[in-house]
């Protein structure tokens, strides 16, 4: 295979400041009481030599992702003792400093219980209109994600499918894409991927947001 | 007590190896990264008696020895993790070699003991300056690298997609934990650098809430318990080293209790 890859209509460079991105953080900081403000301003300028001294502009930049994801009470508590959904709200600030223009979102709604996938979702759309970006956002689970996404890559078996929900969730794009029979089952706007009476496991979403999508 | 020659060198050496090692463990634990402190020292351990063996002061093969394991162990990296059993087996080796150049001279007993669990009141002038002059070395490379050392050290991830060095900084820090770990040595000998460098860290780290906040406190702790266990010593007549360990597990106790207590209310509120 040949081609070409380019990121906002420029060659793809290393640790290209117009990308987001927020890892997946399997740590537990069980032994510290470090509050999330310290841990989001760790990105600031955090490959910058010298003290770990957050400066007045840095500070301005803190405060505003922090507000873009209305969490400027709950970074002052310890990252021990906040939730797993509260996480997720941090680290998308964190993954927003530095005005990046395209977002790249790791599995964001692993191991979240449906009450904080939903929320994290809604979180991620009004971001993605009220900042104008391009979010790029991995997940296993299909369904949080309706109604949220302009396109979705859907990969599976080894071939990928890029398209509208509308294009690509149908019985027989999926059933071609694994190669068995697969059945694409539609309820009150939500979609369920069964094969042969069971619900797929295997990895599936890649749903974008298109600014003017 | 400060009339005595030995107790002055012995405050001026404990200073400043706690507050060296109070801020280099702070980052230490928060890497998760205390066991390096510890097989550093084992390592150690063999470099201190070879180089007595060569007739080179014991201080000098420490720092050698500690200082290219310590960059060996970072470059290695990631490859170490999960190796536990072939690290304690070479962590053994390190000890036994130790011991082997030990019993090749005479002094053997009581320089086993200094090695292994320290003696602060011996601790002459010269090794004072050495102590001083190694420890400004080690801070001042903590202070250029403290920025990037601590977003590898809590968001690798991103800070690897940020372009910024993972193995970079875990060397450079590594080798300052080596620096470390042999002047903390001079203190407690090498089986007891937990108790500063990995104690007062770890009580700071449930005490604190911010990384500033935490080294202060850590550097703090550290300081308190080598003087304070210095005094003990000195009315008491027991070894410094058994007052420091005791005065850091007690501290680390109470700073557990403490985080236990404040959660309760919290909870209660």
């Amino acid at each position: 295979m040949r081609g070409e890859i380019t990121v906002l209509g420029a060659p793809a460079t290393r640790g290209n400041p117009a990308i987001g991105y927020m890892p997946q953080v399997h740590r537990t900081f069980s032994g510290t009481r470090l509050r999330g403000w310290d841990f989001v301003a760790s990105a600031v300028g955090g490959g910058r030599l010298g003290l770990p001294i957050t400066s007045r502009d840095d500070r301005i930049e803190i405060d505003r992702v922090l507000d873009l994801v209305s969490a400027r009470t709950l970074a002052k508590r310890p990252l021990l003792e906040i939730s797993g959904g509260e996480r997720q709200r941090l680290l998308l600030a964190q993954s927003l400093i530095g005005n990046p223009r395209l977002l790249l979102l790791d599995e964001p709604l692993v191991s979240l219980d449906p009450r904080h996938q939903d929320e994290v979702v809604q979180l991620v759309k009004t971001l993605q209109q009220q900042l104008g970006i391009t979010v790029l956002f991995s997940a296993h689970e299909l369904n949080p994600l309706v109604g949220t996404m302009d396109r979705v890559l859907y990969l599976g078996a080894g071939h990928a499918e890029l398209g509208t929900v509308d294009d690509v969730i149908t019985t027989p794009v999926l059933s071609r894409l694994y190669g068995s029979e697969i059945d694409v089952v539609r309820v009150d706007g939500r979609v369920f991927v069964m094969s042969g009476g069971h619900h797929l496991e295997e990895h599936h979403t890649g749903p974008h947001s298109h600014p003017h999508a | 007590m400060l009339d005595y020659d030995f107790m002055r060198h012995a405050f001026a050496a404990a200073t400043i190896v706690a507050l060296l090692a109070g801020t280099v463990g702070y980052f230490l634990v928060l890497r998760g990264q205390t066991f390096a402190g510890h097989a550093l020292s084992h390592v150690g351990f063999t470099g201190a008696t070879g180089a007595v063996l060569i007739g080179v002061p014991p201080l000098w093969g420490l720092v050698v020895v500690t200082v290219l394991a310590g960059i060996g162990m970072g470059i290695l990296g990631e490859k170490l993790a999960q190796r536990d059993v072939a690290i304690g087996m070479v962590l053994a080796f390190a000890l036994g070699l130790g011991l082997l150049f030990l019993s090749f001279f005479t002094a053997y007993a009581s320089q086993a003991t200094t090695l292994l669990f320290g003696n602060v009141l011996a601790v002459d002038v010269r090794t004072v300056w050495t102590l001083l002059a190694l420890g400004l070395l080690s801070l001042a490379i903590m202070g250029v690298i403290a920025r990037p050392l601590l977003f590898t050290s809590l968001q690798p991830d991103l800070a690897e997609a940020k372009g910024v060095s993972l193995r970079l900084y875990g060397v450079l820090f590594l080798a300052v934990v080596a620096l470390t770990t042999a002047e903390s040595a001079q203190i407690v000998g090498v089986l007891l650098v937990f108790a500063l460098m990995v104690g007062p860290a770890a009580a700071a780290q449930r005490l604190t809430t911010s990384i500033v906040a935490g080294v202060a406190v850590s550097a703090f702790l550290a300081l308190f318990e080598a003087w304070l266990g210095i005094t003990l010593a000195y009315y008491t007549d027991w070894p410094s080293s058994f007052w420091i360990v005791s005065l850091s597990v007690a501290v680390y106790l109470l700073s557990l209790a403490s985080t236990r207590l404040s959660s309760l209310s919290s909870s209660r509120a």
